[in-house]
């Protein structure tokens, strides 16, 4: 019968009619079940596999759980634990970069050697494609892609270039978005980390029986070892001067002491961000708690 | 060409040639590389050999036409070569299936190639296109003029003596990044003006677009019926919601009946293979991404197949069924798509593509999950995918392709099959017979829906497709509702092969193989792959110099050769079916000006 076809139809736009309206009128809407209240107005909320009828979401009251793997704009990370940056200036990220919007300016000690830390980190977000291979690539992990996608602004220049400052993060920040991968990152690096100390160990036991071998063999003769007792002192003192001032110079991020000021509010810019990172981090552990 | 003068002109002949005792000094070399072999021909004998394909070896279809410019290549398989260009044809047989015939025709610069057109309409645009990037002109092209960049473009961009705009280095990276990579505003240093030329004699104020185009400018321009009436010409688009982007149809019309319609792209032309061939190999990857923005997972799978017949990796059993799983939902994705905008375009505005869109949230919420993007999922790699799936993953997905999809699809079909409204505005408009539509090298959706089971992953199978049972759906009647109902079948057979993926996928393995890495630097030579994206006929052509940046990136799209048989469709029907015609052919702008 001609109109069959037309009324079939019009019962299944009523099927989602009801779908949805029905569900939007309940005290509780379903899209609200398993959702993350921040406050009164403020949810996180992840659409089910399971959803039926359309699910709106009030942006920017409301907002999706991204999952972990989602990917925005790189981020560098500041190794709380050591207290110092994870990146080296090794430049892989600037190489593998599609649309090569990474500038890295390597530092200098003060006798103009490259050392491994970058002096200037940049990133234009405008040019950024988003694609992860710095953070795929990056042998430090001291790149990785940070979910924070609101990035309006009314310039695209200087703007969206982010400097070393802004793209910064603590470890905590990227251990709060990334868990899962951030746990697997940590039993790596702790396994590499004791495979080095073994090795150095080894390195050194070897080290030592080759000298008493040849203590042993050139006895008589004369065991003339390579280096004065003074002289590795000497190069120990200098050794151990130099790591406690990159050590210092990276906690204070280089900054002179007269620069108290600057000091001062990159300082609060990272309690700022620890601060993110912690409310970002509770808010992961409501939601797996739930 | 009569045997008459084929016979005469037959010097020297290489019997051992394939094809020479057909047509007699026609192929005159091979390409014997390691990785695909071709048969360079002659350019007088090209049109020859090429209808004797076609009539006597049943290759119908001209998939693909392109060119290499070899002045800067290294290779030594070209030792001694003096000629600069290589135009390439891909000839494939939708009867007996199987591999190509590969077809490179030597040009030096400043000369002509026949065109072939006469024999394959198909190599319209391509030929077109071909013009347009290399300069290279094709003798007895009906309308050759350029089509993805204008008429006031200067120079041949894929030519390798070639700079664009803002033009750092040959390859990338760049060496102003790193280690003293202070960032500077491109657009400070070279200001817009300085590096925007004409060609000679050109002036941009004066010119005015010409209506001499064909075959709008042939068609008749009035005297119809009884009333000496004046036809009309009427540009649709570019602006214009019906056009899927900024595309713009170029018609002529008698009233509302449309005479003669010539589509005019290009709005969204970034050069997307001269960008290719500055990029490494792996950078690649997220640019084709960009190209169909649907369906990333399968342009990213066509690329990293064509690029590992060069490198030779093996694909891990686990990455092999995470890459069918994806290129199916992303067909399911598209097909329910594109059948809520058929929709669109018959007037039934938003309802069933919003219906769409529900599953296909469902769909990119799996893809966000596994690849961290919705759209841009950059998610395969020479060698597998990038990441494993995440725990859970594989219980949804079950339950997509068991439980909703199945629904959807048959809530779709209940709401729109027997419409009425559907059925008139689409029965029997958009006809063209299937031999036409092969002709004219349309492939995918579009000649299955005229009745040709074709499709590669039947023909030619490229992953472990042959490992599935599914059907090839075909419809007879090859029209806007077979069009649109066709998609619908096949997102159905897509559902049966992601059922059988998802229930023999190893539990555990590995999902990269080869030696990964971001530095590739492939054997050289040429390589051509091609995957049944949703569209049509996806295809990677690409050619190495063994270096670390492709030599050549040719990207064959679908929805860019499809719009072949657009003009052909359209004439003799209203305008307001043009517009349902195009959507029928499901064109994506990023594909088709790449």
């Amino acid at each position: 019968m001609f109109g069959t076809g037309l009324l079939k139809g019009l019962g299944i736009t009523l099927k989602h009619f009801t779908d949805t309206f029905t569900d939007d009128r309940r005290k509780t809407p379903s899209r609200y079940e398993d959702s993350i209240k921040l406050d009164d107005r403020r949810r996180i909320i992840d659409q089910p596999i399971t959803q039926e009828g359309l699910l709106t979401i009030q942006y920017p009251e409301e907002r999706r759980l991204l999952p972990e793997r989602f990917r925005y704009i790189p981020m560098l990370i500041w190794d709380t634990e050591v207290g110092e940056d994870r990146c080296t200036a090794c430049g892989i990220c600037a190489k593998v970069c599609p649309p090569q919007c990474i500038w890295i300016v390597r530092d200098m000690d003060d006798q103009g050697k490259p050392v491994t830390r970058p002096a200037e980190f940049y990133i234009d977000a405008a040019v950024c494609m988003s694609c992860s291979f710095c953070t795929e690539f990056c042998p430090f992990d001291a790149i990785k892609m940070n979910h924070d996608y609101e990035l309006a602004v009314y310039d695209r220049y200087p703007q969206l270039v982010y400097d070393k400052e802004e793209l910064t993060v603590p470890l905590e920040y990227y251990a709060a978005l990334w868990p899962t991968q951030f746990a697997e990152e940590q039993e790596r690096r702790a396994k590499e980390k004791e495979e080095e100390r073994r090795r150095e160990e080894e390195k050194k036991a070897a080290a030592e029986a080759k000298a008493k071998a040849k203590a042993a063999g050139a006895e008589g003769g004369e065991a003339k070892p390579r280096r004065t007792k003074e002289e590795l002192d000497a190069m120990k003192a200098q050794a151990a001067a130099k790591a406690a001032a990159a050590k210092a110079g990276g906690a204070e991020a280089s900054a002179p002491a007269a620069d108290d000021a600057e000091a001062a509010a990159k300082k609060a810019r990272l309690e700022e961000m620890k601060r993110k990172a912690a409310e970002k981090a509770a808010q992961r552990k409501k939601e797996s708690g739930e | 060409m009569t045997e008459a003068t084929m016979v005469a002109a037959a010097p020297a002949v290489d019997s051992s040639l394939p094809y020479n005792d057909a047509v007699p000094g026609a192929v005159v070399g091979e390409w014997a590389a390691d990785t695909d072999k071709a048969l360079f021909v002659a350019p007088d004998k090209l049109l020859a050999l090429l209808t004797h394909l076609r009539d006597q070896e049943q290759y119908d279809l001209l998939s693909s036409v392109t060119c290499v410019d070899y002045s800067a290549y290294k290779g030594k398989a070209r030792a001694g070569i003096r000629e600069r260009f290589d135009v390439v044809y891909h000839l494939y047989s939708t009867k007996k299936g199987g591999g190509p015939v590969r077809l490179h025709v030597r040009v030096p610069d400043n000369e002509t190639v026949p065109s072939a057109t006469s024999v394959y309409p198909g190599a319209n645009l391509q030929e077109r296109e071909v013009y347009d990037l290399f300069g290279i002109k094709f003798e007895g092209h009906p309308n050759l003029r350029r089509v993805l960049t204008w008429e006031g473009f200067h120079g041949h961009p894929l030519r390798k003596d070639w700079k664009e705009a803002y033009y750092e280095e040959d390859a990338k990276p760049f060496k102003s990044r790193h280690p003293t990579g202070g960032y500077q505003w491109h657009e400070d240093k070279l200001p817009w003006g300085d590096n925007n030329t004409y060609p000679a004699g050109w002036d941009p104020d004066s010119w005015q677009e010409p209506v001499t185009y064909v075959p709008v400018s042939q068609a008749p321009h009035h005297g119809f019926g009884e009333l000496d009436t004046q036809s009309i010409v009427i540009n649709l688009g570019p602006h214009h919601p019906s056009t899927h982007g900024v595309f713009r149809m170029l018609t002529r019309m008698e009233g509302e009946t449309i005479l003669a319609l010539e589509p005019e792209m290009g709005y969204l032309h970034r050069n997307h293979e001269k960008i290719g061939e500055r990029n490494t190999w792996l950078m690649n990857m997220p640019f084709t991404d960009r190209l169909d923005y649907i369906n990333s997972m399968s342009n990213n799978l066509g690329y990293a197949l064509a690029v590992e017949k060069l490198l030779n990796i093996e694909v891990p059993e686990r990455a092999q069924y995470i890459r069918v799983i994806m290129a199916e939902l992303t067909r399911i994705i598209n097909h329910t798509w594109s059948i809520g905008f058929i929709l669109n375009d018959l007037g039934a505005l938003q309802t069933p593509a919003l219906y769409a869109i529900e599953e296909r949230e469902m769909i990119l919420d799996l893809f966000e999950e596994v690849s961290g993007a919705r759209l841009m999922c950059n998610y395969m790699r020479f060698g597998g995918v990038v990441r494993d799936l995440t725990p859970g993953w594989e219980e949804r997905a079950k339950y997509l392709v068991h439980d909703r999809l199945p629904r959807a699809l048959d809530q779709l079909d209940e709401l729109l099959s027997g419409n009425e409204i559907v059925k008139a505005r689409g029965r029997g408009v958009g006809y063209l017979p299937a031999k036409d539509l092969i002709a004219l090298s349309v492939s995918g959706p579009m000649i299955r829906a005229a009745g040709i089971p074709y499709d590669i992953r039947k023909a030619e199978p490229y992953c472990i497709y042959d490992r599935f049972d599914f059907d090839i759906p075909t419809l007879p009647e090859s029209d806007i509702y077979a069009r649109y109902y066709i998609r619908l079948l096949e997102a159905r057979e897509s559902v049966k092969i992601l059922q059988q993926a998802l229930r023999d996928i190893p539990k555990k393995g590995e999902v990269l193989g080869g030696k990964g890495g971001y530095t590739f630097r492939p054997v050289e030579g040429e390589a051509y792959a091609r995957v049944e994206a949703p569209k049509g006929e996806l295809g990677y052509f690409v050619v190495s110099d063994n270096k670390a940046n492709p030599y050549r990136y040719h990207v064959r799209s679908p929805s860019f050769i499809n719009l072949n048989a657009l003009g052909p469709m359209s004439v003799g029907y209203k305008v307001a079916d043009a517009v349902v015609i195009l959507g029928a052919i499901d064109i994506v702008l990023g594909e088709v000006d790449r």
